[in-house]
């Protein structure tokens, strides 16, 4: 085996465990995965970033648009490993790296328990769609086991990376929903960094008539 | 048996036409782009594709067991993965292992320029006036002859200092008067930011461009290119010359797929030249085989032999190491040695290892930086050491070759750990006494028992100044 990052070869430590029952076979090796940092408990109730009781950001949110967004959940932070990380998996398109996040994602999925969530994938727009080949929102849906639902379309603009926080925040809403639900929703995506986007699309549901909406994504 | 599956399969490249046609796009000359990279609109592309300046070609290469990047050479199983195409609606195979230089999909094409271009005539471009010692004008007349001469195959094994860039310089100047593209590629992007400045104070009329991961210039259209070994990945049959600096140097001697690149990037009837100091097994095998011409400079330019190393026993070395110090002796060693002149260069095995014997030399008194590869600041460190704005450099085997500093003298402690190879050991030892005015110094080995990486090495420095003493 070798690791899905780095492409070392990954040496299995043999230890009672695994001597016993069927290992576990690993997608990454040590040193990837030192890289990546998990969120822990203590973090802000509604968004997950690390950190004591609810963060600014989500204050003053919840001022500008109460109630939009019940909940993001996050598994690990967004450190400079991530970057890279993402860097190399979203934007170089290497899509099959993200399996090196499996066990992670579907650990913390699994403890949310979200049965009866209707899993909501981020469009993209037909130019990014083209150049990029694949949507990681939908990818990431499949990994963890479940249908991805289209309910949005995408208005082509520039990258949400590429523009300050500012302009994120005075941008306009890029997407129109076509398919409206009553059930509860998770949109899932790769980084949660100001929120906008998933405000975007649950501020459509909500108003058209979804109980719940949260969010899930790998890196905050 | 194990050995018949595992040869070498000769590299196949009939997939680049054979008689490229003549055209004026300078900056499509012998490059292998994916269709995002080529610099011009989708109708003139259309337009060169019809004129078969750009041919295009599938990116893929099935065979029965494998597949073959065409861009990199990869056939490795798990540097392959499947990608449920959103474009084309299947499921599409692409290339993990030259992803970082954009992504090579199964059902897109890769597109050829060719590489017939009347490239510029030089009249006696060479600006450098100097002269070279002997045993550099043999080696430099052999160069110059198999760049005439074309096709073919030639090394240059010099020892570390023996001024190998001023051989290149006749055998360049032979092919800019002759109308030929030049690349020297080399492995690493430190010695192409180094080297293109000087080379182009060497041939100040000569376009030259300067390629690494991240260099300003993408391009790429002078007759003379310097660029890193993974440059040539965008390259198919478009160099007369290619010159491989340092082919032995981490990551191009244990890269397969940079083998294929440099091997696809020189035209057919190329002249290929290879330089360097120690040389790996597979060119000791062809030299052996005399399957491999050879031209030995086994003097400094200067002329006075190699610092052989010392070893020296230290059997509690590991044990001060793993609570970061250095043993009771060994900082004796260090504080007589600042007492000289020289400045002290320390090699250890890790980044690790490293920052805590840099800590524990600064606590000690001593003006200490520390370099290794995930520095930021590492030119700068580098160039105030040469200036000698301080006493000791502690390093990793980063700083093993292509770094030059005037008076030092070399210490590598743990010289028994794995990455510390007999090619490492001959290059470190090889950072003394690289000037004329002070052309000794002294080289140590710490070891907590002798390998044979060192051994090999001792006698490596030992052969090459006997040679250099029969000249």
């Amino acid at each position: 085996m070798n690791c899905y990052l780095c492409f070392s070869p990954i040496v299995p430590e043999v230890n009672w465990t695994n001597f016993l029952l069927p290992g576990i076979e690993k997608k990454i090796c040590v040193t990837c995965e030192e890289g990546f940092e998990r969120i822990s408990d203590e973090c802000c109730p509604m968004c997950s970033r690390p950190g004591k009781g609810r963060c600014g950001d989500c204050t003053r949110w919840e001022e500008m648009l109460p109630g939009v967004l019940d909940q993001n959940h996050s598994v690990l932070t967004y450190n400079a490993f991530a970057k890279d990380f993402v860097a190399k998996w979203k934007y170089r398109g290497d899509y099959a790296a993200v399996e090196a996040l499996e066990a992670a994602m579907k650990e913390k999925w699994k403890l949310l328990n979200l049965e009866d969530y209707l899993a909501v994938c981020v469009p993209l727009s037909l130019e990014r769609g083209k150049e990029r080949g694949f949507n990681q929102s939908e990818a990431l849906i499949r990994m963890v086991g479940k249908d991805p639902a289209h309910l949005f379309e995408r208005i082509h603009g520039e990258k949400q990376s590429k523009r300050t926080r500012r302009a994120r925040m005075e941008a306009e809403n890029p997407f129109s929903l076509i398919k409206p639900t009553n059930q509860p929703v998770i949109i899932v995506d790769d980084i949660y960094t100001t929120g906008r986007t998933v405000r975007h699309m649950a501020s459509l549901l909500k108003e058209n008539g979804c109980p719940r909406v949260r969010s899930f994504t790998i890196f905050r | 048996m194990l050995s018949y599956f595992q040869r070498k399969k000769p590299q196949n490249f009939s997939w680049i036409p054979s008689n490229p046609v003549p055209h004026s796009h300078l900056d499509l000359a012998g490059k292998l782009l994916l269709q995002h990279e080529i610099p011009y609109s989708e109708k003139d592309l259309q337009m060169l594709l019809s004129e078969r300046i750009i041919t295009k070609t599938e990116s893929m290469e099935q065979h029965l067991f494998q597949t073959c990047c065409r861009r990199c050479g990869n056939t490795q199983a798990h540097l392959f993965a499947e990608l449920p195409h959103q474009t084309c609606g299947k499921t599409c195979v692409y290339c993990r292992n030259c992803i970082q230089m954009g992504r090579v999909l199964e059902c897109e094409p890769l597109y050829i320029g060719s590489a017939n271009v009347q490239w510029p005539v030089y009249e006696d471009p060479c600006a450098w006036k100097g002269t070279l010692t002997p045993g550099q004008q043999r080696a430099a007349d052999d160069l110059t002859a198999q760049v005439q001469k074309g096709s073919g195959e030639h090394l240059v094994w010099a020892v570390c200092g023996a001024g190998k860039t001023e051989v290149l310089f006749p055998a360049i100047t032979k092919a800019l008067e002759t109308g030929k593209r030049i690349c020297l590629a080399t492995p690493r992007t430190d010695v192409v930011r180094e080297l293109q400045p000087r080379l182009q104070k060497a041939f100040p009329e000569v376009d030259t461009a300067a390629l690494y991961g991240d260099s300003p210039d993408k391009n790429g259209r002078a007759p003379f290119v310097i660029a890193t070994t993974h440059q040539l990945f965008r390259y198919a049959h478009a160099f007369d010359v290619l010159i491989i600096d340092e082919v032995d140097a981490f990551p191009f001697h244990n890269d397969p797929t940079l083998h294929f690149a440099a091997k696809r990037a020189a035209k057919p009837d190329a002249a290929i030249i290879y330089l360097t100091a120690t040389p790996r097994k597979e060119q000791k095998r062809r030299l052996r085989q005399k399957s491999l011409p050879v031209t030995f400079i086994p003097r400094r330019f200067h002329g006075h032999p190699l610092p052989v190393p010392a070893l020296k026993l230290t059997p509690m070395l590991h044990r001060s190491l793993n609570k970061g110090q250095l043993p009771a002796h060994l900082l004796r060693t260090i504080a007589a040695q600042q007492t000289t002149a020289r400045q002290l260069l320390l090699f250890l095995p890790s980044i690790k290892k490293a920052e805590e014997i840099a800590s524990f030399l600064k606590e000690a008194g001593y003006e200490v930086k520390s370099v290794h590869a995930e520095d930021d600041h590492r030119a700068e460190k580098i160039q105030s050491f040469r200036n000698k704005e301080y006493r000791i450099l502690v390093t990793t085997t980063i700083l093993e070759r292509g770094v030059t500093f005037p008076s030092v003298d070399v210490y590598v402690i743990d010289a028994g750990h794995v990455v510390f190879d007999e090619a490492a050991l001959v290059q470190i030892a090889g950072r003394a006494g690289r000037s004329a005015d002070d052309p000794d110094g002294d080289v140590r080995f710490y070891h907590i028992g002798k390998t044979d990486e060192m051994l090999d090495a001792v006698e490596a420095v030992k052969k090459m100044n006997k040679l250099g003493q029969k000249l």
